[in-house]
């Protein structure tokens, strides 16, 4: 058998590998196991390890394809962000109030990747319930980037990023509700994908703000993200958002339009303002690359700058409605008190972090009476408007094409302390999921300090494919290979 | 736009969350440049806009109400903070007449 190197791997070759007996699956989870305890004491992506059950799959998962099973990932090792339930494995959400909560049950996208043979490494660490842009806000520790361990991977799915890219695991699931999938992906330089509002069941996944929340895929190149969307998409009758569609061919679909040209929007709003100078330059060179295939056109999306406010509200909204479940009474963390009223106040003052206290705080505010119509119902309206910009630009062009962040990945403690510079990171990647459009984080270069930069192709709803067909394009034009350094020097 | 210490004792008993003196203090201060911040809004003009409450305007059918079995009960109840027997025990909510 061959030694495996991990860098060299993507999910279709792995397949290949394993189909050609060239490896097994085995093999390749005990590899994995043996990188994660080589690099995530430095990087600390991980809540939960999961080894043990992992190689006992691994066994079934060799002793099935032995017998001609075939699964579209049956053997490949995988991670899950924390907030999405894995029955029998904790589901903390990163948070003190979930610390012993083991899942009931599984979610349904847990439930398709099964039955393709999936084998689950572990729970990623994550911002405490998804909220926040860095991974600092887990209540148990930061996730380091893995390009630079003083810096943060991005959040709130840090530890899925910062595994994918330390090759702790060949893909992962996160969930996107505000950036939460595109920037960690571009922090970290790896393939992040929002899906549209819809294509994806969410039952299983821990809600933070519903109108908003989506789950995607995480891979090292666009074709395992594409094979693992198709894998979770598709209606599901337990969530009654999901959308009762046919999901295409997407890795057809990408395959059969390598050569399509398509009519490309650039967003003057995007690229006017303060955006890191090494980040336009990048993107300036890719676009005068792709002017030769595609049609370019600077196009408007004139409410983006309300976006900020918009979100700030309508998920804190949402998010102070949906942890109100978190009461000490049925699961989760119980302070002992006197009577009920106590007890629900003292568990959530104990139970829950900083960051999910203020936002619990400013939805309460934002829906509360008097101040509901200036706040939510006010941010509902100018969500329309945000929404209609995309709709409008979308009757001109195919695809729109932006910066996933205003400035290269920070410093952890960076920002931690003023929320508001905090909450204005996610700029560019929040009009996306108010409008409910998909979105895609692909790494296309390296700064002169060599961190990871993103670029963010947004689509029209349900065009997931197109998304995906562009980023195919671009990943073969950029032609890198994007392997952090703590992975290299390990 | 200022949110007093007194209001955000308010609101934190409405969300059902507590917090020491300083900490009230902190956050209202913190709030209060947060919604500074989202006056911006106020500068549109939306009074033709219906709102959206949902991103994607589908039909979703409610599906037929069938009753499932789920198994795994044992699970659920294990993590309950205090059991009798299959019951989730609870401080006393009623006073004793």
């Amino acid at each position: 058998m061959a030694s495996i190197d991990l860098t060299e791997l993507t999910i279709t070759k792995t397949l290949t590998l394993l189909e050609e007996r060239k490896i097994s699956s085995v093999e390749l989870v005990e590899e994995t196991f043996r990188q994660i305890k080589k690099v995530d004491p430095k990087v600390k992506a991980f809540l939960h390890l999961n080894e043990e059950k992992a190689i006992e799959e691994a066994k079934k998962a060799d002793e099935l394809r032995e017998k001609g099973v075939k699964g579209r990932l049956l053997g490949i090792p995988i991670s899950i962000k924390d907030n999405i339930c894995i029955k029998g494995l904790p589901t903390t959400c990163a948070s003190k109030i979930l610390e012993n909560f083991i899942a009931p049950y599984d979610a349904t996208v847990i439930k398709k990747l099964k039955a393709e043979g999936a084998i689950f490494i572990g729970k990623t660490n994550l911002d405490e319930f998804a909220m926040g842009s860095s991974t600092e806000n887990s209540a148990f520790f930061p996730t380091h980037n893995p390009w630079d361990l003083e810096r943060v991977p991005g959040g709130s799915s840090g530890g899925s990023a910062a595994a994918v890219a330390s090759r702790m695991g060949l893909g992962s699931l996160g969930s996107d509700t505000g950036g939460s999938i595109r920037q960690p992906a571009a922090f970290c330089g790896v393939v992040g994908f929002k899906p549209t509002y819809g294509r994806v069941s969410r039952f299983g996944l821990v809600a933070f703000a519903s109108s908003l929340d989506q789950i995607g895929p995480f891979g090292v190149n666009v074709e395992d993200t594409a094979l693992l969307l198709q894998i979770i998409s598709g209606h599901d009758p337990k969530d009654s958002t999901s959308a009762p569609f046919e999901v295409p061919d997407y890795i057809e679909f990408i395959k059969d339009n390598e050569k399509t040209s398509y009519k490309i929007g650039l967003p003057k709003e995007y690229f006017e303002g303060s955006t890191d100078k090494e980040i336009t330059q990048i993107i300036e060179d890719l676009i005068n690359k792709l002017k030769k295939k595609h049609t370019i056109k600077e196009i408007s999306l004139p409410h983006t700058e309300y976006a900020v406010a918009t979100y700030y509200i309508i998920a804190p909204a949402e998010a102070s409605s949906n942890l109100a479940r978190y009461d000490g009474v049925k699961y989760g963390f119980r302070a002992e008190a006197k009577n009920l009223i106590e007890m629900y106040k003292k568990s959530r003052a104990f139970g829950f972090g900083k960051e999910v206290k203020r936002r619990i705080m400013l939805g309460t505010y934002a829906l509360s009476a008097g101040y509901y119509d200036a706040f939510y119902l006010k941010a509902s309206k100018v969500r329309t408007l945000i929404t209609q910009d995309f709709l409008k630009a979308f009757k001109e062009v195919d695809l729109i094409l932006t910066p996933v962040t205003p400035t290269p990945p920070f410093k952890i403690g960076e920002k931690i302390s003023d929320p508001l510079q905090m909450y204005l990171s996610d700029i560019f990647t929040i009009p996306v999921n108010l409008a409910g459009v998909p979105g895609i984080s692909l790494p296309i270069g390296l700064t002169s300090n060599n961190l990871p930069i993103g670029l963010q192709i947004i689509g029209p709803h349900f065009k997931d494919e197109l998304v995906l067909s562009l980023a195919y394009q671009i990943e073969k034009e950029v032609n890198t290979k994007f392997i952090p350094p703590v992975v290299k020097n390990s | 736009m200022a949110i007093s210490l007194e209001e955000v004792l308010k609101i934190a008993h409405l969300c059902r969350l507590e917090f020491a003196e300083e900490e009230a203090k902190k956050f209202s201060e913190e709030l209060s440049n947060i919604l500074d911040y989202f006056k911006k809004l106020q500068t549109l003009d939306t009074e033709e806009i219906p709102p959206t409450f949902h991103a994607v305007k589908l039909k979703t059918p409610f599906r037929e109400d069938e009753v499932q079995s789920f198994l795994d009960i044992d699970d659920i109840l294990k993590n309950a903070p205090e059991l009798k027997e299959n019951m989730i025990v609870v401080p006393k909510v009623v006073k004793a007449p």
